[in-house]
């Protein structure tokens, strides 16, 4: 096998913004000069805005101390509820696209309906904006009115989260399907496995294992949209944070909202990066298996 | 007595381009035919055909008198009384070696999971390879793969074996560890087609030899017939190149 030059086997902008391991050997004097143009960038902007005649108006509305300590504790409350939203329809999502995903790598005529129901399905889904299914979902719903229907705004905002994200992530697991070789199917149906089994243990194992770095990247989108329910008026982070701004006119409460995704996001995007880089290096240690 | 597999003017084409045309194939219990020809002339699709991984146009395939091509009939359950070795091994990479070769004993043939790994275990005694169970393939020189390979379609108790060029992706000296599996294979009565490209071990394991050159059967006949003394210009053609090539 031949080994590709190094600016294409290396990872690009989009996976790190660290350079490849190799170049990092350049060592201590690399780290100085980045450094010193990072303290020169962010000075040269931090002056250019602080120097505006607005600023202190600015830090007044958006940067006050004290509405920052006044609204931190509705604030960090509706996050909590944006945590717990998360974590529910992350898993649900995981879960339905793959189930979408699988049925949409079934093969032959039998399974035509099935196949197109779902393309659809994902086809119309991904045709709208996810704020139009909140709104449409989250009053639409309850307005019908109907018996055995939750009718709650939260209930019905993190299902069109979930739908929306589910066809976008059956595109991912799909991608992952197409990247294991069909040698590898063609060998678990030699076996006898049916072709649901072969997907299950043969190719959807090998299929995630592909994708995880995208799947962390949703990951890291569905963390901030799931905000998006506040058009619903479930009190989550942004709607404390609009009460507040509605109460005080200050919009502090904004930006520590803002603090808080960032916290929670932040750690997730290193973390994508770290992996997507650990498992790079793994498969060029092993070859191409 | 009906023969092991049937193949009766089998035609098949890729992409407008005919691969088989008009194959007809006896092959008896417990007998060995090997396939040779060179590269693209349908070895691999020919075997593909009679394992169902690929569909037919015309003609018609039984196996133990039955046609197996009617689309009544569950490919799944025929798969099941047949094994299939490929060339690029295509063992499972994210399986270990007991993973690998347990997966349809209990998945499909409904094995409990004790008897199906003591199984898997008694393979690989067999096979020498009892060290390598919990080994993942990628640890695994490309005999042993092979050889993995080779007992992950055992495992199932197939009464029929196809090979499809198992040695070509091999460094040659790890061909005869792979072959030898073979010969002790055709010790015990198994029923093998294989196609392959290693003239001397199908002149010494075949019981038949089909000379098959661009999607037809040009000659066929005992080894001694194929090799000694080839009546077509074409296979001499073939086989000069072979012998030249230092192969025979």
């Amino acid at each position: 096998m031949s080994t590709p030059p190094d600016d294409i086997r290396g990872p690009s902008l989009w996976t790190s913004i660290r350079r490849p391991r190799r170049h990092r050997e350049e060592g201590a004097r690399g780290a100085i000069i980045a450094a010193i143009s990072t303290v020169i960038v962010v000075g040269l902007i931090l002056w250019w805005v602080l120097s505006s005649e607005a600023w202190p108006e600015v830090q007044q509305q958006f940067f006050n101390p004290d509405d920052f300590i006044a609204s931190w504790p509705d604030v960090l409350g509706g996050f909590w509820l944006n945590i717990q939203m998360f974590a529910v329809a992350e898993v649900l999502i995981l879960a339905v696209a793959l189930v979408l995903a699988m049925i949409r790598a079934l093969r032959g005529p039998a399974f035509f309906p099935l196949r197109a129901l779902v393309i659809g399905f994902i086809d119309l889904i991904r045709g709208i904006p996810i704020i139009l299914l909140i709104l449409l979902l989250g009053f639409g719903v309850p307005a019908l009115q109907l018996a055995g229907v939750p009718n709650n705004p939260l209930f019905w905002g993190v299902t069109a989260l979930v739908i929306s994200y589910s066809a976008y992530t059956a595109e991912v697991y799909r991608a992952g399907i197409d990247s294991v070789h069909e040698s590898q199917r063609m060998a678990g149906r030699s076996l006898g496995l049916t072709q649901v089994q072969s997907l299950r243990y043969v190719t959807v194992p090998q299929a995630i294992r592909n994708v995880i770095p995208a799947l962390l990247n949703g990951f890291v989108s569905l963390q901030k949209d799931v905000a998006l329910v506040f058009v619903l008026g479930v009190r989550e982070a942004v709607r404390e944070a609009q009460i507040y701004n509605a109460r005080t006119f200050n919009y502090t409460a904004y930006v520590a909202a803002a603090v808080l995704f960032l916290v929670a996001s932040v750690p997730v995007a290193r973390f994508a990066d770290w992996y997507t880089e650990r498992d790079r290096r793994r498969r060029q240690s092993v070859g191409t298996v | 007595m009906t023969a092991k597999v049937e193949v009766r003017g089998l035609v098949k084409s890729y992409e407008g381009k005919a691969v088989l045309r008009d194959v007809d194939l006896d092959v008896e219990t417990h007998e060995v035919v090997c396939l040779i020809g060179s590269s693209g002339s349908g070895k691999s699709t020919l075997l593909k055909c009679i394992n169902l991984l690929v569909p037919i146009e015309d003609g018609d395939i039984l196996v133990d008198g039955v046609s197996i091509t009617d689309p009544m009939v569950n490919p799944n359950t025929i798969r099941q009384k047949m094994g299939i070795v490929f060339q690029a091994f295509n063992l499972f990479p994210h399986m270990t070696v007991r993973q690998n070769i347990t997966l349809s004993p209990t998945r499909v043939h409904g094995i409990p999971k004790r008897e199906a790994d003591l199984r898997a275990r008694d393979l690989l005694d067999r096979f020498g390879l009892a060290d390598k169970i919990d080994e993942y393939p990628d640890r695994l020189s490309g005999g042993q793969q092979q050889r993995v390979a080779i007992m992950r379609a055992l495992a199932t108790q197939p009464d029929l074996m196809l090979f499809d060029e198992v040695t070509s992706a091999l460094d040659p000296e790890l061909v005869a560890e792979v072959l030898n599996v073979i010969r002790g294979l055709k010790e015990e009565g198994m029923t093998m087609i294989i196609a392959t490209h290693e003239m001397g071990f199908a002149r010494d394991v075949a019981d038949k030899v089909c000379f098959l050159d661009d999607g037809v059967f040009l000659e066929t006949g005992t080894p001694a017939e194929i090799f000694g003394n080839p009546s077509l210009p074409r296979t001499q053609q073939f086989l000069q190149r072979i012998v030249d090539a230092g192969r025979l």
